[in-house]
């Protein structure tokens, strides 16, 4: 009895510190940053409709042919060098790639850069283990408009495109997300 | 009695010392402290809203600001504001260069605005440099446009004037 009564008065006072942190605002202190799972009211959605054909080559001059990958589930993702959350993702983008590889997963990055040497500069230092590209404003324009980074689609393995991060986003969610499509 | 008046106070004052240091972390953002180049090194009152530069830009009676954009070329060739120009990233010292350039033969007084959007506020490398440049060249006219998320959700999805190309 004394136990619970204590139990209770804990739980008061947790409920009480959760209710006062609410109040000012200071929860979202946590490194947590908005998540878009559709596109947003205005622009060109691309969620549920089948991913706009990316065939160009990387930045060590092999092809990437996003048809020639169904069957598998694609992460895709927009970044830039100038772009500091991007640069946090990457690297768990790469551990994913080892992964998940053999349940399916590639990862494909499109560098925003306006130039390929800064993008080539970082992929090196990165040791990034997925093959990244150099995008354009057209490819920007097919995926919905890339306006913002980072960037993120989840595509199926029927090649349709399911999810979309944009901004800082918290790497488990994208994961969890990942995860459910890979099953 | 007393010790459970001296518990509490103890609570209180705990929780605002955490309230004070949140507090501190935020005004930071998530994942560090700000440096110089830090959008958050501008002062506040050098801010103008999306919503007040859009009325101002509609405004057709009033004197136009010059509006750059100091940031991604790829993304300015998506959609940029309507009238703007493109002036190199802030970031980079050849961005710089070509943001000087195209101020050289600008007024000091003329109004100017520049803005960037390719990042949440506080990750933007590019408006502080440009700002502190223009602003070490003598502009006194001078004002950043403030978008908390990115171009796409401040400006774009809000309905407001866009173009296309570079």
């Amino acid at each position: 009895m004394r136990a619970a009564t204590k139990a209770h008065r804990w739980h008061s006072r947790f409920a009480w510190l959760v209710r006062v942190l609410l109040f000012a605002g200071l929860l979202p202190v946590v490194p947590v940053a908005p998540v878009c799972f559709a596109a947003p009211p205005g622009a060109r959605s691309i969620i549920d409709k089948h991913a706009p054909q990316i065939d160009r080559l990387d930045l060590d001059g092999h092809r990437v042919d996003l048809k020639g990958l169904h069957g598998k589930v694609v992460l895709l993702n927009f970044w830039a060098t100038w772009c500091a959350p991007c640069l946090i993702e990457m690297p768990a983008f790469s551990a994913w790639q080892q992964q998940y590889a053999s349940q399916g997963l590639q990862v494909i990055g499109i560098s925003m850069d306006d130039d390929a040497a800064p993008a080539r500069q970082l992929v090196a230092r990165l040791k990034t283990k997925y093959p990244i590209a150099m995008g354009d404003a057209k490819l920007g324009e097919q995926y919905g408009g890339v306006m913002g980074l980072p960037l993120t689609y989840l595509i199926d393995r029927h090649g349709v495109v399911r999810l979309r991060f944009q901004g800082e986003t918290d790497l488990k969610t994208i994961e969890e997300k990942l995860k459910s499509l890979l099953k | 009695m007393l010790i459970e008046f001296i518990r509490k106070m103890g609570t209180i004052v705990a929780l605002a010392g955490l309230i004070a240091l949140c507090t501190r972390v935020q005004a930071q953002g998530p994942f560090g402290t700000p440096n110089e180049s830090s959008a958050f090194s501008i002062p506040e009152k050098e801010l103008v809203q999306p919503a007040e530069l859009n009325r101002i830009l509609a405004d057709k009676s009033g004197d136009k600001p010059l509006v750059l954009q100091v940031g991604s070329r790829v993304l300015f060739e998506q959609a940029h504001i309507a009238g703007s120009e493109y002036a190199g990233p802030g970031s980079q010292q050849a961005g710089l260069d070509q943001l000087k350039k195209r101020v050289a033969s600008t007024p000091k007084d003329k109004a100017i605005v520049l803005y960037c959007g390719c990042c949440p506020w506080n990750r933007c490398p590019n408006v502080a440099p440009a700002f502190k440049l223009l602003q070490s060249l003598g502009f006194t006219r001078l004002k950043v446009l403030y978008m908390a998320n990115n171009f796409g959700s401040d400006w774009v999805e809000k309905g407001y004037p866009v173009a296309r190309g570079y």
